[in-house]
């Protein structure tokens, strides 16, 4: 029986490493990403070119060290972000070639512009930028009574609020913070004049809006891009080539189009992205069963190899405490300290030391795995009645043998009790680790909180609850069949 | 601890022993010697440091200023679980592990030093013969045991490997009367069998005469008297050695 267990562990843990690399394509966590980064993989596919989609690994920061690392190869990136966000030493206004010469050193390789630039805009309701015959910010200097609505971060951004206000000389004095899901509703019912917005958001026609011209060229080019390992001109030249096909061929129009038939009609960003390109979508694994499957899998991956491996530290480190008390002290305040950090923060963390994908999240459930499981074997140690621990030493038997035979299997329900805990919080953690790439159940919530779609959140948080349920349910029974009979009949007098 | 005359006839020995527990004196200066297969009894109030006297006899404490010595050989770390496998040593309650059966506990030290299964039934089988176990109970949890089929079996564990030496620490002070003085016939019984040096801590005065012909009473770390029953009683060399026997038996008489 155990046996059994150890091989479908090794195979769960395996499995996935073996068979050949594919080519990884990376996207942010938002739809125009994900859409573009289907584009590159359907264009792939239809080269004859293995490759994978990583959908929605995050932000910014953790897509670009991924592609540093080489966790991923390529992925959809913006100009402006480039200059203002990752390269240093380069002008605002660099344009691609310098950017190319930039990212060279970096082992870096970037497409021309795809054809449309994504960048901040200003926009307002079309038939009242008619009335007042608004065209440019410029004109808006005009009209001092104006009322606006600006995402938090456009705010506070140097380059967006507080800049663009100096450089246009705008004298309005409404202007409020808005999320910026919220920026839309708040000026089709008036409740703003104008707000921020991306060029290419779904939401511009659907609104009937109008984007203000920046005619005093305020606001940085963001060019959409593709970014890629520079590697891969060696190893896959024919991705390299499909990539740079892709440059001059997406417009703002067919962009903001695409990003609307997702975001708006809820199709599916294969599909979309099939349609631009005028090839078959393929099923991408889409039907409920198989991805549930695949998900399962995914997330029992991540619980159990983290579960494991924290077993295999925290116990024996909930043995050294109970020997010596100022270890002790150290070893439970290290591990209360990992359990503040925040999870997402420190998914994060682990990027640096991992890549992304199922490691760094492996690696942060450890963490948060090691608390309960040394806290309840160091109390389940010292539980021990002291005559009882004393018996065993009085027999004569060495420490080690004290510990396996006679304190272990007396502590062996608190241990327990503490891998359970440890493995219950474990599955509900682990759904954030789609952030950062693991996939498991988290992965249809990111997607369904992105595109707004409670069946979507359903779709993992059910199975996920179900889980959760279960690992208890089956703990349990472990507690059952592992707690020797002796210790759970109570004594006779 | 073999009973043979060896070059010390001291089975342990104590030698200006102190010890502290924080401020209080466990053990005050005591020097005692115990022969090879004699018969002791240690008396006295709680406190008065008789059960560590006893642990120090295995090692489970260990001497601030003085040294012990077990056959002849000045006790140290690096020979204390070799020690502890030549004395049987039973401590009130038993002691036994609840997640092993009776025959677990038994065979827990005779397995580890390597003793087949069958070797171990079968001195367990001999033990529960001597002890007056039913055979039934070997394969019982001790929280399936009676009081006193749970001290019967601690005895058998600490006989296991046939030991020179028993160290009991109030072997029988958790026990209904009825079933103690049952087990008191039994214990001095076996002990005559057997012929092992016997050191028994206990606080009743009836017990410790009882089992062993020399009874030495402790007060406060100190030994205060060191003798037979009778001269405790007929030459007090202290008034508290009499009002300590008094106590004891003016309650016996009243209660009888």
């Amino acid at each position: 029986m155990k046996r059994w267990v150890m091989t479908m562990l090794a195979l769960v843990v395996v499995m996935p490493a073996l068979g050949a690399t594919p080519v990884r394509i990376g996207s942010k966590q938002f739809t125009e990403s994900v859409i573009l980064g289907e584009v590159a993989r359907l264009s792939a596919r239809e080269a004859g070119i293995d490759v994978r989609h990583r959908r929605e690994l995050g932000g910014t920061s953790i897509l670009w060290s991924a592609l540093l690392h080489g966790d991923i190869d390529a992925y959809p990136e913006y100009t402006g972000t480039l200059t203002h966000e990752l390269l240093k030493n380069v002008a605002p206004d660099a344009d691609i070639p310098t950017l190319r010469a930039a990212l060279r050193p970096l082992g870096i390789g970037i497409t021309d512009s795809l054809g449309f630039n994504d960048t901040y805009a200003i926009g307002m309701r079309d038939d009242q930028a008619a009335q007042l015959g608004i065209r440019s910010i410029s004109d808006l200097v005009a009209h001092p009574e104006l009322r606006f609505g600006f995402s938090n971060e456009f705010m506070d951004r140097a380059d967006g609020w507080p800049g663009l206000r100096q450089r246009y000389g705008l004298p309005q004095k409404q202007v409020r913070g808005l999320d910026h899901a919220l920026s839309y509703r708040a000026l089709s019912s008036n409740a703003a004049d104008a707000i921020d917005l991306y060029s290419t958001d779904a939401e511009i026609p659907y609104y009937h809006l109008r984007t203000l011209d920046d005619d005093k060229h305020y606001f940085p080019h963001y060019d959409a891009v593709f970014l890629y390992r520079l590697q891969l001109e060696q190893t896959n030249p024919a991705f390299v080539d499909v990539l740079k096909h892709l440059s001059g061929r997406i417009h703002e129009d067919a962009m903001r189009q695409m990003n609307a038939l997702v975001k708006l009609q809820g199709e599916k960003e294969t599909v979309v992205a099939a349609g631009f390109l005028g090839v078959q979508p393929d099923s991408d694994g889409t039907g409920l069963w198989s991805r549930l499957l695949q998900r399962t899998l995914e997330h029992l991956r991540l619980v159990l190899i983290s579960l494991t491996a924290a077993v295999l530290l925290a116990v024996p480190l909930g043995v050294f405490s109970a020997r010596s008390r100022r270890l002790g002290h150290v070893i439970m305040a290290g591990s209360g300290v990992l359990q503040t950090i925040p999870s997402l923060a420190m998914f994060v963390f682990m990027i640096p030391f991992f890549g992304i994908g199922t490691w760094p999240a492996i690696a942060a459930l450890f963490l948060y795995s090691l608390l309960p499981i040394v806290r309840n074997t160091y109390a389940g140690l010292m539980g021990i009645a002291p005559d009882l621990r004393e018996s065993a030493a009085a027999l004569g038997l060495p420490r080690g043998v004290r510990l396996r035979r006679v304190e272990l299997p007396m502590a062996i329900r608190s241990i327990l009790a503490g891998v359970k805990t440890a493995a219950v919080i474990n599955v509900g953690t682990a759904t954030l680790g789609a952030l950062i790439g693991a996939g498991g159940y988290g992965q249809p919530i990111v997607t369904g909180i992105r595109l707004d779609d409670t069946g979507l959140i359903l779709e993992g948080a059910i199975p996920a609850a179900l889980m959760a349920l279960l690992v208890q349910g089956l703990f349990e029974g472990v507690e059952r069949w592992l707690t020797p009979r002796g210790m759970r009949i109570e004594a006779r007098q | 601890m073999s009973t043979t005359s060896n070059a010390s006839p001291e089975a342990f020995e104590l030698h200006g022993v102190c010890k502290r527990y924080g401020g209080v004196v466990a053990l005050d200066q005591v020097s005692l010697g115990f022969p090879a297969g004699s018969a002791t009894a240690l008396i006295g109030s709680s406190g008065s440091g008789k059960s560590t006297l006893l642990r120090m006899l295995i090692g489970l404490e260990w001497p601030e200023q003085g040294w012990v010595k077990v056959d002849g050989r000045v006790l140290e770390p690096a020979h204390v679980l070799e020690l502890r496998r030549r004395v049987g040593y039973v401590i009130q309650e038993g002691g036994l592990f609840p997640h092993l059966t009776a025959l677990g506990n038994l065979g827990l030290l005779p397995y580890h030093l390597g003793w087949s299964r069958d070797r171990i039934r079968a001195r367990a089988e001999e033990l529960a013969t001597l002890a007056h176990l039913p055979q039934s109970a070997l394969e019982r949890y001790p929280a399936e045991l009676s009081g006193g089929q749970r001290q019967r079996v601690a005895l058998m564990r600490g006989l296991m490997l046939n030991p020179g030496a028993l160290l009991l620490d109030e072997p029988l002070g958790a026990l209904d009367p009825i079933v103690r003085h049952e087990l008191q016939d039994e214990l001095k019984h076996i002990f005559d069998q057997l012929g092992k040096t016997v050191i028994v801590v206990t606080h009743d005065v009836a017990e410790a005469a009882w089992f062993a012909d020399r009874i030495v009473l402790m007060r406060q770390g100190k030994v205060v008297q060191d003798g037979r029953l009778e001269d405790l009683r007929q030459h007090p060399v202290d008034p508290f050695v009499t009002q300590f026997v008094e106590a004891q038996r003016t309650l016996r008489e009243r209660t009888a």
